[in-house]
């Protein structure tokens, strides 16, 4: 291995090369399928029973004595369960499965570890299912975003490990010489995870303010360096590849990465500000936050320079679509978390509805959305089978990308009512809870939409996955000539 | 190969020096001045507080007060500015983030009456007819107007009394209602 490498030292190197040995990509999704599906089913699964919650969750925010004498579903549960099952359910294991395939195809291996991986997926559902009846049994650890009982978390832990375990051996037997800015993300969110968890269960934070800071660093983290880099490798994988051309420039890639690494570690005491911790600490992170804008705007240059001249393609194509609107709400929902982060507008808006809106910018606008169309681009690879539906693909897209608009402009709107009502102090109480109603039940709505997407994307893949019949011909786009062309 | 060493390197370093800064260093600064040996918390203030984390309160309450002139959390009679030293010893820590309800840290002082406490937690619309907050029903024994003598039950509204019978608090109630009146930011160091 090492005398190779550096005989290909002295060759101009092309990063694409097929080298011998290599296998075609069909043989590489081929070994892919099972692993891949079993884990994007797995957080779809998850996506369902998160949506439910959600669903109570919202309509309990307005109804408040529905299904009120129900211990196990009061708000109190429902609403960390709702978390806990998209973030570990839905956005982990489905995000795991992204990731793999596209190490798979960006190192030129296939995934290692198959076996013990879905072995491990298996483990971590059952992990899930005990940590979701503890929740609601009313065992909940009780941190924000630590809900499940550490014991589930642990095993979690374990079962990303083994996948970082397989990433580690794909990287040294890969293909490929040079490593795609896809893969330095991917690299980095399959070592932090692990660790970002591992160091959440240590029982080493015992006094209640240390455990709050272990908290936010935590709960910022998970967003931060692991949903974030798993999200930027599909959108610098996905939108060059969809498009058929290079990413606009490397040394910006570089910059967009090291950025990250150096500020998104730093950010989470802008959770603390104003809080009982010492200001220094609240102020590193609030730079920190600041900070990250350079990383931010460097990585949307990078999209929108790529994007730029072939924005046909992003109508036409599903994966695009999705990663496109994915990706335009990272860039939003950064900027707005910089500006969050510094002391006067959180002044306003902590501990209002606009920062649950934010939350769901991220995990929902970006993240979710980005997972949408990685598996458009995905499943049908894997399965050798097209989708079945362009209409309803459609659907899915306007209704959730509508959904979530929906949801953002009510939460955020009224937040600002409700942040500016609660710093002034001759504004009762009672009225920053009655002026939010009307906007929480708009948020119902928009769950109910966004809801509706998913049983129309779970129904797609299911028909995909189960009725090898009736197969479109050719690959679905919502462009006239390329299907005349096509046919 | 040099590039990929620094690439690990990198993940690794940016990751350990931040969890160092923002956790272990926390930890050396907060954890001598609060942490005392004779500090005593009583039973029920400690069951209350399971209690309080298991029915997820700090979802919709904080526990902490921001200082004077950052937001009104003084003029609104919540109590002078959290201090670390306010927070020793129950865990889960219960900061929180949002304030669909009044923050918490001061209720002691502002409600220090317990009837108050469980007509709200039995029906919280009993109290305020707007508010949002769900009931908390199993926290409460609904039994014969006879049974029990001596023990009086809520004195709900009209429309949430059930003819016939009154409403106990359980011993789950009671010890709720004694952590949240034990919170009291008037004086300092009371979790």
């Amino acid at each position: 291995m090492r005398t190779n490498l550096t005989k290909e030292k002295r060759k101009p190197v092309d990063p694409g090369s097929n080298q011998p040995n290599t296998l075609s990509v069909s043989e590489l999704d081929r070994k892919a399928r099972f692993v891949v599906m079993f884990l994007i089913l797995s957080g779809m699964f998850w996506l369902l029973f998160g949506t439910l919650l959600a669903l109570v969750a919202s309509l309990k925010m307005h109804l408040p004595d529905w299904l009120g004498t129900a211990g196990w579903l009061t708000f109190g549960r429902v609403r960390p369960l709702h978390l806990n099952t998209m973030v570990y359910g839905w956005a982990s294991l489905t995000g795991a499965g992204v990731a793999l395939w596209m190490l798979s195809r960006l190192l030129k291996v296939p995934v290692m570890l198959r076996g013990y991986i879905i072995v491990a997926g298996a483990v971590w559902n059952i992990a899930l299912l005990v940590g979701s009846v503890q929740i609601l049994a009313g065992h909940s650890r009780g941190i924000e975003w630590l809900e499940f009982p550490v014991s589930t978390m642990v095993v979690i832990v374990l079962c990303v490990i083994i996948m970082s375990a397989s990433v580690v051996m794909m990287l040294k037997i890969r293909k490929v010489k040079q490593l795609y800015v896809s893969v330095w993300y991917l690299i980095a969110a399959f070592l932090w995870f692990p660790l970002l968890g591992l160091v959440s269960s240590l029982p080493i934070f015992d006094t209640p303010t240390v455990q709050a800071s272990m908290n936010w660093w935590y709960a910022h983290n998970a967003l931060g360096l692991w949903f974030t880099p798993v999200g930027l490798a599909a959108a610098y994988y996905f939108i060059p590849k969809v498009l058929g051309r290079p990413i606009y420039s490397y040394g910006l890639s570089l910059l967009g990465f090291w950025g990250l690494a150096l500020f998104y570690n730093w950010n989470g005491f802008h959770h603390l500000i104003g809080g009982p911790v010492p200001t220094w600490f609240v102020t590193i992170s609030i730079s920190a936050s600041v900070m990250m804008v350079i990383p931010v705007v460097v990585v949307a240059v990078n999209h929108h320079m790529t994007v730029v001249g072939s924005f046909r393609a992003v109508i036409n194509s599903p994966t695009l679509r999705f990663v496109v609107f994915a990706a335009m709400s990272y860039t939003f929902v950064s900027l707005q978390g910089a500006a969050q982060a510094l002391r006067s507008t959180n002044e306003v808006i902590h501990f209002t509805h606009f920062v649950v809106a934010h939350a769901h910018i991220g995990m929902y606008a970006f993240v979710t959305m980005m997972l949408f169309g990685a598996c458009y681009y995905i499943i049908p690879r894997i399965t050798m089978r097209e989708w079945h539906s362009k209409g309803l693909i459609k659907w899915h897209f306007w209704l959730t990308a509508l959904g979530i608009v929906i949801y953002t402009v009510a939460l955020q709107g009224i937040g600002v009512f409700q942040g500016f009502a609660m710093i002034n102090p001759d504004v009762p109480f009672t009225d920053t809870v009655t002026m939010t109603i009307p906007y929480l039940v708009a948020r119902s709505v928009s769950g109910f939409l966004m809801t509706a997407g998913h049983l129309i994307f779970v129904w797609l893949v299911f028909r995909m996955v189960y009725r090898p019949g009736e197969q479109p011909a050719t690959p679905l786009v919502w462009n006239k000539i390329r299907e005349e062309f096509a046919s | 190969m040099m590039r990929n060493t620094i690439l690990l390197f990198g993940i690794i370093a940016t990751f350990v020096i931040a969890m160092f800064g923002l956790t272990i260093l926390p930890k050396m600064f907060i954890d001598d001045a609060v942490k005392e040996p004779t500090y005593f918390t009583p039973f029920e203030v400690t069951e209350g507080h399971r209690i309080f984390v298991r029915e997820g309160c700090i979802y919709c309450h904080s526990k902490q007060v921001r200082p004077e002139g950052f937001g009104a959390d003084f003029e609104r009679g919540w109590g002078r500015a959290s201090v670390a030293t306010d927070y020793r010893n129950l865990l889960p820590h219960n900061l929180g983030t949002m304030r669909t309800g009044p923050d918490l840290a001061n209720i002691g002082a502002r409600q220090p009456g317990r009837d108050w406490h469980y007509l709200n937690l039995y029906q919280p619309r009993a109290i305020n007819e707007h508010s949002i907050m769900p009931p908390f029903p199993w926290l409460f024994e609904v039994v014969g107007e006879e049974a029990r003598p001596g023990r009086d039950g809520l004195s709900l509204p009209e429309q949430y009394r059930v003819p016939g019978s009154k409403v106990l608090p359980t011993d789950e109630a009671r010890y709720l209602v004694t952590y949240l009146i034990s919170l009291d930011q008037q004086i300092a160091g009371v979790d």
